[in-house]
């Protein structure tokens, strides 16, 4: 009796010390996962001075004649010397040019959020009640499509950009990613699991195609809608090959292609750039993380 | 009275009939708009660029044959660029499905944080690279803090990005970014597997190890299968982050099929664009064509 006792909670123990170690095992990916996001932010809370004291051995270096040269050694800081928002403030105040990119990434991506949900709701809904073979087939090819990396359907992208004249022009980039497949293909997995008892029932009752799309599928798919929305924002907030490409006009760049070409004097701004340029995306993930989760498990179709 | 009995179906079925049609007409209206977008930005130039590949230019149209896909065979750019991209997705998709899969199982353990830990790991992906460029540069670089922290045993510094590791910088880059991702896959996959199995075989005193070999990795498969391609069209995507990072003409191992193809945008030359972007989306349907396949052979006793 005392000895099987004695057996389980020595089994205990180790199931304990297992535990612990894969806890500690977390917290190190935690910090590795975290350290970059968190240097960035407390980085651009130090004045230009500070910046150039750290890291003028670096950036320094790649800026011709080296004005700024400072100290040989790098430190890598995580907390400022003295907190400054000297460079926000000149970021929001002074150099009117970062939020106008700012601006741009905006301009760029939401009408890209929006309208490609309206037009992949409709379709989505197209998907689920048309019948026979063409419709597997095309449903196919958006899927074939869905899995081309940017670099074979930018070919195309261009020709018709050029053909239709809206290369150098915003709708270079908004109308192939309002017409791109991605959310299609979410949206129409999550429709076919809405029970067709529920279409009939309102078909009985009398409803039109438009009426139960607007009732019954648009309702039902709410949360799936918000999830496919965070995905399709963070794909394009993010967008370096589109704008390189189709807007030759810099002027009209988002912020993600402006950053790299941040003057090297002007570290400290960049550093406070780009932290303004992942608020979004914290807020996002902030109020959104469960839709998140949820939308990439529909993804995987483990789920949906 | 047997009249209206035999009425009565004949005209359900032309009730029938017609709401099938208004259904039919109805879904094609709401597929409308995808449909026109994805025809007229992706399907219809695809073949015009399958046209290019297939013709010595544009303007004089003469039919080559295989001409292009020979040029572009023998091209060093091409090669050195194919080469690298193989290399990188060889090393990084492998990877990312192996720790993805570590970093679920060590959550899907009763660890506390659970949930915290989990947030944590995704914050990357919400991340813009763009954003998070400065640090990786501040911590590569030649004067960088890696440096400085392998001098202290010794390493002589090295300037990463012209290295033999410079791809290696890449894969951390990208593990850094996706791992979270394919996380919340397996974890809601490894959520799925029914208990009861689990539980037979722990009573018939099945180690660990061989309940994961046996039972769980049987049953993620089609996860696993779904990780690897997420992770090869992602692996796609790094050319961003190389490009913030080096601008267009990297050091060679970092040269990889979208710089190229980038280059070429940048030259206009529609033939080679063609031809590699037919020979870029052949490669990818081979791949997971050849993945599905697999899966198919390998998970098959557990479908039903």
């Amino acid at each position: 009796m005392s000895k099987k006792h004695a057996t389980i909670s020595a089994r205990k123990k180790k199931e304990l010390i297992k535990i612990g170690l894969i806890t500690i095992v977390a917290a190190v990916f935690a910090v590795i996962f975290l350290t970059p996001i968190v240097l960035t932010i407390t980085n651009s809370f130090m004045s230009q001075t500070e910046i150039n004291a750290n890291y003028g051995a670096i950036f320094a270096r790649n800026d011709k004649g080296g004005k700024i040269f400072i100290s040989e050694a790098v430190h890598l800081k995580f907390f400022p010397d003295m907190v400054s928002f000297s460079q926000y403030i000149t970021v929001l105040f002074k150099s009117p040019e970062y939020l106008f990119k700012f601006w741009n990434s905006v301009i760029l991506v939401a009408p890209i959020v929006v309208f490609q949900l309206l037009v992949a709701l409709f379709a989505a809904y197209g998907f689920t009640r048309a019948k026979g073979k063409l419709k597997e087939i095309v449903f196919f090819s958006y899927i074939i499509l869905m899995l081309m990396p940017y670099q074979v359907t930018l070919v195309p992208n261009y020709l018709v950009s050029k053909w239709l004249h809206l290369i150098d022009t915003r709708w270079a980039i908004w109308l192939p990613g309002i017409a791109s497949p991605f959310a299609v293909y979410l949206l129409t997995k999550f429709m076919r699991r809405i029970p067709t008892s529920y279409i009939e029932a309102a078909q009985i009752d009398g409803a039109g195609e438009w009426q139960i799309f607007r009732k019954i599928c648009v309702p039902l798919c709410k949360s799936c809608l918000y999830s496919v929305a965070i995905l399709v924002f963070i794909d394009y907030w993010n967008m370096v090959e589109q704008p390189l490409i189709l807007l030759s006009d810099t002027e009209m760049h988002p912020l993600s292609v402006f950053l790299s070409q941040i003057n090297t004097g002007e570290t400290g701004l960049a550093f406070a750039v780009a932290t303004i340029y992942m608020i979004p995306g914290l807020l996002v993930f902030l109020y959104g993380e469960d839709y998140l989760v949820e939308g990439i498990m529909y993804q995987g179709g483990i789920k949906g | 009275m047997k009249l209206t009995k035999e009425k009565k179906p004949k005209k359900n079925k032309s009730k029938l009939q017609q709401r099938n049609r208004r259904q039919r007409v109805g879904a094609g209206l709401f597929l409308a708009p995808s449909l026109i977008g994805v025809f007229t930005f992706f399907i219809l130039p695809f073949f015009v660029v399958i046209y290019y590949s297939v013709v010595d230019n544009p303007i004089t149209a003469n039919f080559v044959g295989f001409e292009n896909f020979v040029k572009v065979f023998n091209n060093g750019a091409f090669k050195l660029a194919a080469g690298n991209t193989l290399h990188f997705s060889f090393i990084a998709v492998p990877l990312a499905v192996v720790l993805s899969l570590i970093l679920a199982a060590m959550l899907d353990k009763k660890i506390p944080f659970r949930s915290q830990f989990r947030t944590f790991f995704l914050t990357p992906m919400m991340v813009p690279v763009a954003s998070i460029v400065l640090i990786v540069q501040v911590m590569v670089d030649m004067n960088g803090s890696v440096n400085e922290f392998l001098s202290r045993f010794g390493v002589k510094a090295i300037d990463w990005f012209k290295s033999d590791y410079a791809q290696w910088v890449v894969v951390l880059l990208f593990l850094w970014k996706n791992l979270g991702y394919n996380m919340i896959l397996f974890l809601s996959a490894l959520e799925s597997i029914p208990r009861d199995i689990i539980e037979v075989a722990e009573m018939e005193s099945a180690n660990n190890w061989q309940i994961f070999w046996n039972i769980k990795i049987r049953y993620l498969s089609p996860t696993i299968l779904f990780v690897t391609i997420l992770s090869l069209i992602n692996s796609f995507k790094i050319f961003r982050e190389v490009f913030l990072l080096t601008s267009g003409y990297p050091y060679d191992p970092l040269y990889f099929l979208q710089t190229f193809m980038n280059n070429m945008f940048g030259s206009l030359d529609y033939q080679k664009l063609s031809t590699a972007a037919i020979i870029m989306a052949l490669a990818m349907i081979v791949i997971i064509g050849a993945l599905f396949l697999v899966e198919n052979h390998f998970g098959k006793d557990v479908e039903e």
